[in-house]
């Protein structure tokens, strides 16, 4: 793998904290990279490490094959989109696009943000100021801000979480088809696992300073190596120490036999889910499940007697783990 | 970076070092010293001019600047309270009653209290008025007193007193006023009971702030009181210039300097804020 | 109770500004005397004609435009430097220099200039005044712009670093620019404070300087002057203007 950016058993300790714990990582050269976690599980600290705002306690960071530890933020090819963008508020549209251009000096910085501007589509916005635009727009400001440096790897600290939620989507969309179309190595910071899953090429899930597990978004999914990585992404059912995911998760009112795993259950409650329903079923032995059911299935009421059946393969297991 | 910092940081760390706090690490070694020939100061090293301020006759000056102190600041508190209250529940004209009180503070204290000696001295107007309406044949001595330098130092520094305790009165729940009506409160004893306890930050701040300068008052003592209020200040102006005893003047403005930072400490305690 | 409060703010607004009102219709009374005897702008000629003034007018104006400068410039970088990280000892011996009565700053310069004159073989005069108003002015200005400063989000100045700015690009062409309106009000308020400044001044200015409250003390002193009347308004309106202007810059 051609790993544009690589971060080598880097810990960062703080006076009453470890923030990171010995993290490696190896970003490949184009790809949509994700440090996905709950907060306070270090995936921002690994971001500001790499943009050069803080300094690693120990390990390296290389870009590119040569270390660049010793580098201050400026001196760095790697460019961030802030949080809350961090638009400077007493430049126009353009002049925030052509500030880090203006700092390097260097010829056709007019026609470079004109591309940039055609690309996020923000011309006839340039001499607004950010105040003047929307929340939006001024997400595309930072973007082109920084694309427009040509960095080797854009950081992005969880863009979208400043956004309405029906804005989110349609912005995840079009962040996805311009990584595509720019080519440039994402590297972006969420705490929501499905915006994690529906853009990345890659994800690391992180958990307190860690690295749980580093893979493609299916095979998280689907083959999650420790308990915190299955719980986090998706929801689980815990049976006997085994995982199961609810939409592996079938009800029926008789026992089904072909090598099923079933269990006679009686149904708690029903919660309409507009495309599905999740029932809320307990078992004999006292654990409660929750099954996804598709809308269009048979309806069960509450108190039914039914059977709860999985394919023994969708059982997940995590031997050596704590239940 | 930390070098770029330091850079920010040295011009004003020079100019404190020189003009601030080598001074009055010189005028603490001045006081002492004894009293030079042609003026300044020579050796020996003495507590003389320390023993000199327990004279009773400098201990009635401390006496009276410390009264006139307090009962400036009682006015200022006083006079102040009901305007920052009314401010306080003005609604949407508040910022403009608040510039109204800071607008004439901030323009020139020299002719702030060169006013009061235009209205007060025997052919000031308002004996002038007195006069011509009949009610006094003689002008009243108004000028030159205890009570016209008093005048002055409140009508100096109320504004001290009115924007600490707007500042708190804003910062007090509207709820807590109404629970307080709710519960049968009348409008004055919600004032008196939940409006100024709860302000009382604000009231200990506007004290101080008015306290300290006017206990340490030169202009208006000198202008309003004539040669006849002696407070510190003045004592020690008269030192350093026309009594050249320098090591007195300095043993008093260390006394003062003193008084100054046990009074800030002693209120600390209690919790005011910082001003920086 | 509204009423009675409202009753009693006219009243403490006539009390604060009735002195001052009362100063500016006189200084266009035709009379050198209390007593109305119609309007005239005779004591303003008269104070514009008066060389002591003008000139103690004109050393005010130099001394506060000089010290406002370099107050400014050094106090906002100490502003900014001690935003960014703290220093107990300055900012103590800043807000030593806020509770110092004026009296003890005034005899404590006087006698370090006399002190250092021993070895400097220089005298009191204009530029020590211009010293004795930069160090007081200081802590005024740090106290304004590092209020503004805390309104500034570090962010911004982060964004800069990352778009490869360094620090004193990132200070001069990001934060600089945001917190200008409160580092052009404490200028004002540090002209203000300089231009009204008696008590210091006097003490270190030496024989042969005289600035503007200097003189208007000394007429004050001596007794009726009308033409002190008419600086006063002038001072009053032209002060009161710039601290208008600062107040709009602050909220700005």
């Amino acid at each position: 793998m051609d790993a544009i950016l690589e971060l080598c058993d880097i810990s960062k300790d703080y006076p009453n904290q470890k923030a990171l714990d010995r993290v490696s990582l190896a970003i490949p050269r184009g790809a949509f990279f994700s440090l996905l976690g709950p907060s306070g599980c270090g995936k921002t600290t690994t971001l500001r490490l790499v943009a050069g705002f803080e300094q690693p306690t120990s390990g390296e960071v290389r870009l590119n094959g040569s270390t660049i530890n010793h580098l201050k933020p400026y001196q760095r090819n790697v460019s961030t989109v802030f949080q809350n963008y961090a638009l400077f508020p007493h430049l126009s549209v353009q002049d925030n696009i052509e500030f880090g251009l203006r700092r390097r000096g260097g010829a056709n910085i007019a026609a470079r943000v004109g591309q940039m501007l055609d690309l996020l589509k923000l011309t006839g916005k340039e001499r607004r100021r950010p105040s003047e635009i929307s929340g939006g727009e001024r997400q595309r400001v930072a973007l082109a801000r920084s694309l427009v440096l040509a960095p080797d790897v854009l950081l992005l600290d969880e863009p979208l979480s400043a956004l309405d939620p029906d804005l989110r989507k349609q912005v995840r969309a079009e962040l996805k088809s311009i990584q595509r179309r720019v080519g440039v190595t994402f590297l972006f910071v969420t705490h929501d696992q499905e915006e994690a899953l529906s853009l990345s090429d890659q994800i690391a899930v992180m958990n307190r300073g860690q690295v749980e597990q580093i893979g493609m978004p299916e095979e998280i999914y689907l083959h999650p190596r420790t308990r915190f990585v299955a719980s986090f992404l998706g929801r689980m059912n815990w049976i006997d120490g085994a995982g199961v995911r609810p939409e592996a998760l079938r009800i029926s009112r008789e026992a089904a036999g072909n090598g099923l795993c079933c269990h006679p259950a009686t149904v708690m409650g029903s919660v309409f889910l507009g495309n599905c329903v999740h029932v809320e079923a307990r078992l004999a032995s006292g654990e409660t499940l929750v099954a996804e059911v598709p809308r269009l299935d048979a309806r069960f009421a509450t108190g039914e007697q039914v059977h709860i059946c999985w394919r023994p393969s969708d059982e997940m297991r995590f031997p050596g783990e704590p239940p | 970076m930390r070098r770029l910092r330091l850079l920010f940081l040295a011009p004003a760390g020079i100019i404190s070092l020189a003009l601030l706090i080598a001074p009055l690490a010189i005028i603490g070694g001045y006081s002492v010293l004894t009293r030079g020939a042609y003026g300044g100061v020579e050796r020996p090293w003495t507590w003389e001019s320390y023993r000199l301020l327990l004279n009773p006759l400098y201990g009635e000056i401390l006496f009276r600047s410390f009264w006139i102190a307090i009962v400036s600041t009682g006015l200022c508190l006083l006079l102040g309270f009901p305007l920052a209250l009314f401010i306080a529940q003005s609604g949407p004209r508040k910022s403009l009653y608040l510039n109204l009180v800071m607008l004439p503070f901030w323009t020139s204290f020299l002719v702030r209290t060169y006013a009061w000696m235009f209205l007060l001295r025997d052919t000031g107007l308002i004996n002038t008025a007195l006069q011509s309406l009949g009610l006094i044949r003689q002008p009243l001595p108004l000028l030159y007193n205890d009570g016209a330098v008093i005048l002055g130092l409140v009508y100096g520094y109320l504004p001290f007193t009115i924007l600490p305790i707007y500042a708190a009165l804003e910062r007090l729940e509207p709820c807590l006023l109404e629970a307080a009506a709710d519960l049968g409160a009348g409008p004055w004893s919600t004032v008196a009971r939940i409006a100024i306890p709860l302000s009382a930050p604000g009231i200990w701040a506007g004290a101080v702030l008015v306290f300290i300068p006017t206990l340490g008052t030169y202009l208006t003592s000198d202008l309003l009181g004539g040669g006849k209020t002696v407070l510190i200040g003045n004592l020690v102006q008269n030192q350093f210039t026309t009594a050249r005893d320098w090591p007195f003047g300095s043993a008093a403005s260390i006394a003062l300097m003193a008084i100054v930072l046990l009074l800030l400490m002693a209120l600390r305690s209690r919790g005011t804020q910082d001003l920086l | 109770m509204k009423r009675a409060l409202a009753l009693y703010a006219a009243c403490a607004y006539a009390f604060l500004h009735a002195p001052l009102l009362i100063l500016a219709v006189f200084s266009v009374n035709a009379s050198r005397f209390t007593i109305w005897q119609g309007l005239s702008l005779h004591w303003y000629r008269a104070a514009f004609a008066d060389v002591q003034l003008t000139s103690a007018a004109a050393n005010s104006l130099l001394i506060a435009v000089i010290a406002t400068l370099l107050s400014t410039v050094i106090g906002t970088l100490c502003a900014y430097g001690l935003w960014k990280r703290g220093s107990t000892w300055l900012a103590g011996s800043l807000y030593l220099s806020l509770v110092t009565p004026e009296i003890v700053t005034g005899v404590s310069l006087l006698a370090f200039f006399q002190w250092s004159f021993r070895y400097l073989h220089m005298q009191l005069g204009l530029h020590t005044v211009i010293l004795a108003h930069v160090a007081f002015s200081i802590a005024y200005v740090v106290v304004v712009v590092i209020a503004r400063l805390r309104m500034f989000d570090p962010t911004l100045e982060e964004a800069a670093l990352d778009l490869g700015a360094t620090e004193w690009q990132a200070f001069g062409r990001v934060t600089l620019p945001s917190i200008f309106p409160g580092v052009a009000a404490a200028a004002l308020l540090a002209f203000t404070v300089s231009f009204d400044d008696y008590v210091i001044t006097s003490l270190v200015a030496g024989v042969d300087s005289q600035t503007l409250p200097m003189v208007i003390y000394a007429m004050a002193r001596r007794g009726i002057s009308p033409e002190v009347n008419a600086i006063s308004t002038l001072i009053v309106v032209g002060l009161g203007a710039l601290i208008l202007v600062s107040e709009r810059l602050r909220e700005a």
